[in-house]
């Protein structure tokens, strides 16, 4: 055994000290011709000349071929210098070579440095050799490299790329990315193809889309730019100087520019000239004390230039002169005059559709944001719209509820469970909580709304602070399952996520819930005939009390859900109540106290208000809160009862 | 009809409404209490900060007092009062602000070879105020702020505008209750939400500040101004004091209470509600407005979290822990509760230690205010005011005089009167 084992020992180390080439280098190997062929010009490496020499070799048919592409722009290949062939090469630690193959990337050996010089190509041809390596890496096998290539030209594309491109198209197996390659080819087309005609053929193939890529495709087409000149241009539109379109300012800019004007005197370079001329305590003569006016000002600038020592004003009818004596006109200037006409159509098109597009968007949003209200509302319009007891601690319900799903999500990992669980723990929680107030404050009050208010707003402030203490004061994450993730996209404007979705579902259902609670089940039954007269219900053998606490438990614990839906979407703050408090407020109110329809309604117009005054002016949803809150007070003078006012007895229960 | 005596002659305001002498007189005593131990003028035992502090305690009492009228008197419970003392504040705070800045960029443009423009002045000015929210221009809002009489006059016109406008609008269609209440939050929210924008010309979020130093008054020690100002304030606290009860008295005062108990019979007696409540309404607003006018340049800063619904709502706290429906329910009430407030958020407080946690004042006041505000309202309407009450009706009460109705033992004059 251990004879054996020295004897493998002693093969390796001879094997290792001799240097000769296990692997004779294969000069008959066809790309090692293509590149013979080509010798001169790839040694001498010039970015004139090397095109034709890397399109043989893309052309080729080799497969062998990407690899040389790859390692000559890793500055890998070298070239023996007595035979000029060539070779892959590493460079050793000891100043020595170890020499690959070119044809199947073989070991061949080591060899002196001093033989083979390296080919170390610019970055001009490197960026050819790129545009010629997309080519092969469009069409690989590997699905993915496939992929990493088309990625790779949407985000950054370049003229070569469209011809690499259409060469790869036919033989795509996948079609997804067949389609892709397709849409990308029209696209490079657009930007980079020398035919107009083609040009405009893709551009118009490409009606009815509204893709972002597109746009970007076709914007720089239509880009201008206003220039000044004797005679106008073919194509080119003339522009009025003082037209809304070029102010005289920004005309006689232009002019200075080119230097056909003299530049205006601003403010303050005139003071600048009038500071280098004060000569002891005045200014040409004019007392410097007596400079604080632009009057005077400019009236000792007049001296200055009488004088000599400074550059006249330039008056308004020097800039008339000088704007009448040449034409503004309007250039392409991103491409030919027909191609940018096509261009401008289509986005003009495009335009159109996305503003539609975005109407529809719009509507999502605020049907979105209306479900919100609504779920925040909805305990309200049981506890204020029915029972007509104001709680200011409905906020602070909610707010539970969205602790509530926190601490569950604490315990129980799964997200999705964990919601699960969340939903009737928060509905318990809150539920207690409604059932405790109603009993410990607000049965004391009935028929003292004012006090109610004011005693439940004692229990917010406390809850708040509370809450503060218990949680602390930064948000605290509600984290949704994985499956609420992302958004339902239908094209690239129109989007809504899932989880507004979800909260859009959950509104319908508590909707159909309290209708079900109210009209069709016992409770229900009771709670109206307690509302409209508990004298007359008590005597009918219905238990008010008991009714009213039932009836609050049941609006708190629907808030608190809601609470759990809003956490989803927002985050859980011990402020979170209160930023909802009057939104919800105010959409009972407007919609009708006491009727659910009008609660449904008054919450589609509070949601649908803020995201149409948002739109109006989207930088500042501050705003828009602040005119949505004072249009609902208008809005109240004129129906005072709500969109849906309760008539008759009711009325005045 | 021979027994039909004459009319009474009136006794003087004081005399039926010894409330108000013995208050102006407390008053009187404590601000020059105040100012003998103060650093200002006396021996310096109370500190420039506190008297700081008492000296807004004061302007809160006054607000308190525009709340308790409409609230106490009128029946209408506004969660917006503190939206006008902010407003108050304001327009105070932007001529405050202007004039200062206006000295120092006078002062450092005074250096510049050429005498600085108007113009330049201004931008001057603007460029300094505005730079935080990213402006250089006055926008229209500040027109008037270079002119103390103007702003002077904005304070009381503006909230009163506001208010007049807003109450007009509300009252018109009998919005009443709950539905005033929750509407008048709804409005100093917007206001808060709009004043809280960077564009809203007020500087955003940042809001004024720098208003404890007078213009012009770098000399005079921040001790000598805290007196002064206390000194304003309570000034202002007396007579507006005086006013509220002399408003409160007489055919007036009994028409808002009757509005408040029952505001359906008073317009059925020919009464137009309407234009009593929106005089109150105003005339609270434009008290609170001279309030906020008084506090802020003693805080030093206003911006609009102190606008926020929840300050309005602690103005009700107030009123209802003193007592509403009487006005020195409202002072004592503000008094309290905001003095209270300060030493436990100071951290002044010491803390509970109840073995397995220890109760920190900063976190739990709040809950405990909360808690005893919901306790007031339950159990004690009448709130600390009502101590008063308990000592008060221990004496036999005085009934002389004729009876008022037909049958025995029914209310006398005496009694009506008071």
């Amino acid at each position: 055994m251990m004879t054996y084992l020295l004897r493998v020992l002693a093969c390796l180390f001879i094997c290792a000290a001799i240097p000769a080439p296990a692997h004779a280098q294969d000069q008959a190997a066809p790309v090692q011709q293509v590149l013979q062929a080509h010798g001169e010009v790839i040694i001498k490496s010039s970015r004139r000349t090397i095109g034709p020499t890397i399109d043989a070799l893309g052309a080729s048919g080799l497969p062998e071929a990407q690899t040389v592409l790859q390692r000559w722009q890793d500055k890998e290949m070298w070239f023996e210098r007595e035979t000029g062939l060539f070779v892959f090469a590493q460079e050793q630690d000891d100043g020595q070579l170890m020499l690959f193959d070119v044809s199947d990337g073989a070991e061949i050996g080591l060899a002196d440095k001093k033989a083979y010089k390296q080919l170390k190509p610019n970055s001009g041809i490197r960026g050819l050799i790129a545009a010629a390596l997309v080519q092969f890496q469009l069409n690989a096998p590997a699905l993915e490299e496939r992929l990493v290539a088309v990625n790779s030209i949407e985000r950054d594309a370049d003229p070569s790329h469209l011809e690499a491109l259409r060469g790869a198209i036919e033989n795509e197996p996948d079609a997804a990315l067949k389609a892709r390659k397709l849409r990308l080819e029209r696209l490079l087309t657009i930007r980079f193809a020398q035919d107009d005609a083609e040009r405009i053929t893709a551009i118009e193939s490409f009606s009815g889309d509204l893709g972002v890529d597109l746009r970007a495709a076709l914007n720089p087409l239509v880009a201008t730019r206003i220039d000044a000149g004797a005679e106008v241009p073919e194509g080119a539109r003339v522009i009025e100087a003082g037209s809304e379109q070029l102010s005289r300012e920004d005309a006689h800019a232009i002019l200075v520019e080119k230097g056909l004007a003299r530049p205006q005197i601003s403010r303050d370079a005139l003071r600048a000239a009038l500071i280098e001329n004060i000569e002891g305590d005045a200014v040409a003569g004019i007392r410097v004390a007596t400079l604080d006016t632009d009057d005077a000002r400019t009236g000792a600038y007049a001296a200055l230039v009488e004088a000599g020592l400074a550059d006249p004003l330039v008056s308004d009818a020097d800039i008339t002169e000088a704007l009448q004596a040449v034409q503004f006109y309007e250039v392409f200037t991103g491409a030919p005059v027909s191609v940018a006409q096509a261009a401008q159509i289509a986005l003009d098109d495009i335009e159109t559709r996305v503003a539609l597009s975005q109407t529809a968007d719009l509507a999502l949003d605020g049907l979105s944001l209306a479900s919100i209200y609504f779920l925040a509302a909805i305990g309200l319009a049981i506890t204020f719209g029915v029972m007509g007891v104001i709680n200011m601690a409905h906020g602070e319900f909610i707010m539970m509820g969205a602790y509530t799903g926190y601490v569950v999500q604490l315990f129980v990992p799964d997200y999705t469970l964990s919601i699960l669980l969340a939903i009737p723990l928060a509905f318990a929680v809150t539920f207690g909580a409604g059932v405790a107030m109603e009993r410990l404050v607000i049965r004391w009050l009935y028929h003292r709304p004012l006090e109610t208010l004011l005693a439940t707003f004692g229990v917010s402030i406390a809850l708040q602070q509370l809450a503060k203490n218990i949680f602390g004061t930064q948000a605290r994450p509600l984290t949704a399952p994985g499956w609420l993730d992302g958004s339902w996209v239908i094209n690239d404007i129109i989007s809504i996520s899932y989880i507004r979705i979800a909260i859009f579902v959950l509104a319908l259902l508590f909707l159909g819930l309290f209708l079900f609670v109210m009209k069709r089940t016992r409770l229900g039954l009771e709670v109206r005939a307690v509302t409209q007269n508990p004298r007359m219900a008590a005597s009918m053998g219905i238990n008010p009390d008991k009714i009213n606490m039932l009836t609050f438990g049941f609006g708190s614990g629907i808030a608190g859900i809601a609470g759990v839906a809003i956490g989803l979407y927002a985050k859980v703050t011990s402020e979170m109540g209160s930023d909802y408090i009057v939104q919800s407020f105010m959409t009972v109110v407007v919609g009708g106290v006491g009727n659910i329809w009008g609660t449904l309604l008054g919450a589609t117009m509070v949601g649908f208000l803020q995201k149409g005054i948002e739109w109006m002016n989207p930088s500042n949803t501050l705003a828009a809160q602040t005119y949505m809150i004072l249009f609902i007070i208008l809005f109240i003078q004129f129906r005072p009862r709500g969109i849906i006012a309760l008539k008759g007895r009711a009325a005045e229960a | 009809m021979a027994d039909t005596a004459l009319p009474a002659p009136r006794r003087p305001f004081v005399a039926r409404y010894p409330s108000v002498l013995i208050f102006i007189g407390l008053l009187a005593v404590f601000t020059v209490a105040v100012t003998v131990l103060a650093e200002g003028f006396g021996i310096g035992v109370v500190s420039t900060s506190f008297v700081k502090t008492l000296g807004k305690t004061l302007c809160l009492c006054l607000v308190a007092l525009a709340m308790d009228l409409v609230w106490g008197y009128c029946g209408i419970l506004s969660l917006g009062h503190m939206a006008f003392f902010g407003i108050g504040g304001y327009a105070i705070g932007m001529w405050l602000m202007y004039a200062r800045t206006e000295i120092i960029v006078t002062e450092s443009l005074a250096a510049a070879p050429l005498p600085p423009t108007a113009q330049e002045i201004s931008d001057g000015i603007a460029t300094q105020i505005f730079g935080v929210v990213g402006a250089s221009e006055f926008p229209p809002i500040w027109t008037f702020a270079h002119s103390l009489p103007l702003q002077l006059l904005a304070v009381v016109l503006v909230p009163g505008l506001i208010a007049l406008v807003f109450g007009w609008l509300a009252f018109r269609s009998r919005v009443t209750g709950v539905y005033l209440s929750i509407l008048t939050q709804a409005m100093t929210l917007a206001l808060a939400l709009y004043l809280f924008q960077n564009d809203s010309g007020l500087r955003g979020n940042n809001g004024l500040s720098g208003l404890q130093n007078l213009p012009g008054m770098d000399d005079v020690p921040q001790a000598t101004i805290s007196i002064v100002f206390f000194w304003a304030s309570a000034l202002a606290l007396g007579l507006g004091y005086i006013v509220c009860a002399w408003v409160v008295s007489g055919k007036f005062g009994s028409v808002i209470r009757a509005i408040r108990d029952d505001e359906a019979r008073v317009r059925f007696l020919g009464y137009s509600v309407e234009a009593y409540k929106l005089f109150i309404f105003t005339f609270s607003a434009v008290l609170a407005a001279i309030a906020g006018a008084l506090y802020y340049p003693q805080a030093g800063i206003i911006n609009p979290a102190e606008i926020a619904p929840i300050a309005s709502i602690y103005l009700a706290v107030w009123v209802a822990i003193g007592g509403r429906g009487r006005l020195y329910g409202a002072v004592i009430g503000a008094a309290f509760v905001s003095l209270l407030s300060t030493w436990f958020t100071g951290g002044q407080a010491p803390d509970v230690n109840l073995g397995f946690y220890t109760v920190q004042w900063v976190d739990w006041w709040t809950i405990l205010l909360g808690l005893s505000f919901v306790c007031v309202t339950l159990f004690a309407p009448r709130g600390m005011g009502g101590l008063i009450d308990v000592i008060i009706e221990r004496r036999s009460p005085d009934r002389h005089g004729a009876d008022l109705g037909p049958e025995p033992g029914a209310l006398q004059e005496k009694e009506a009167d008071r």
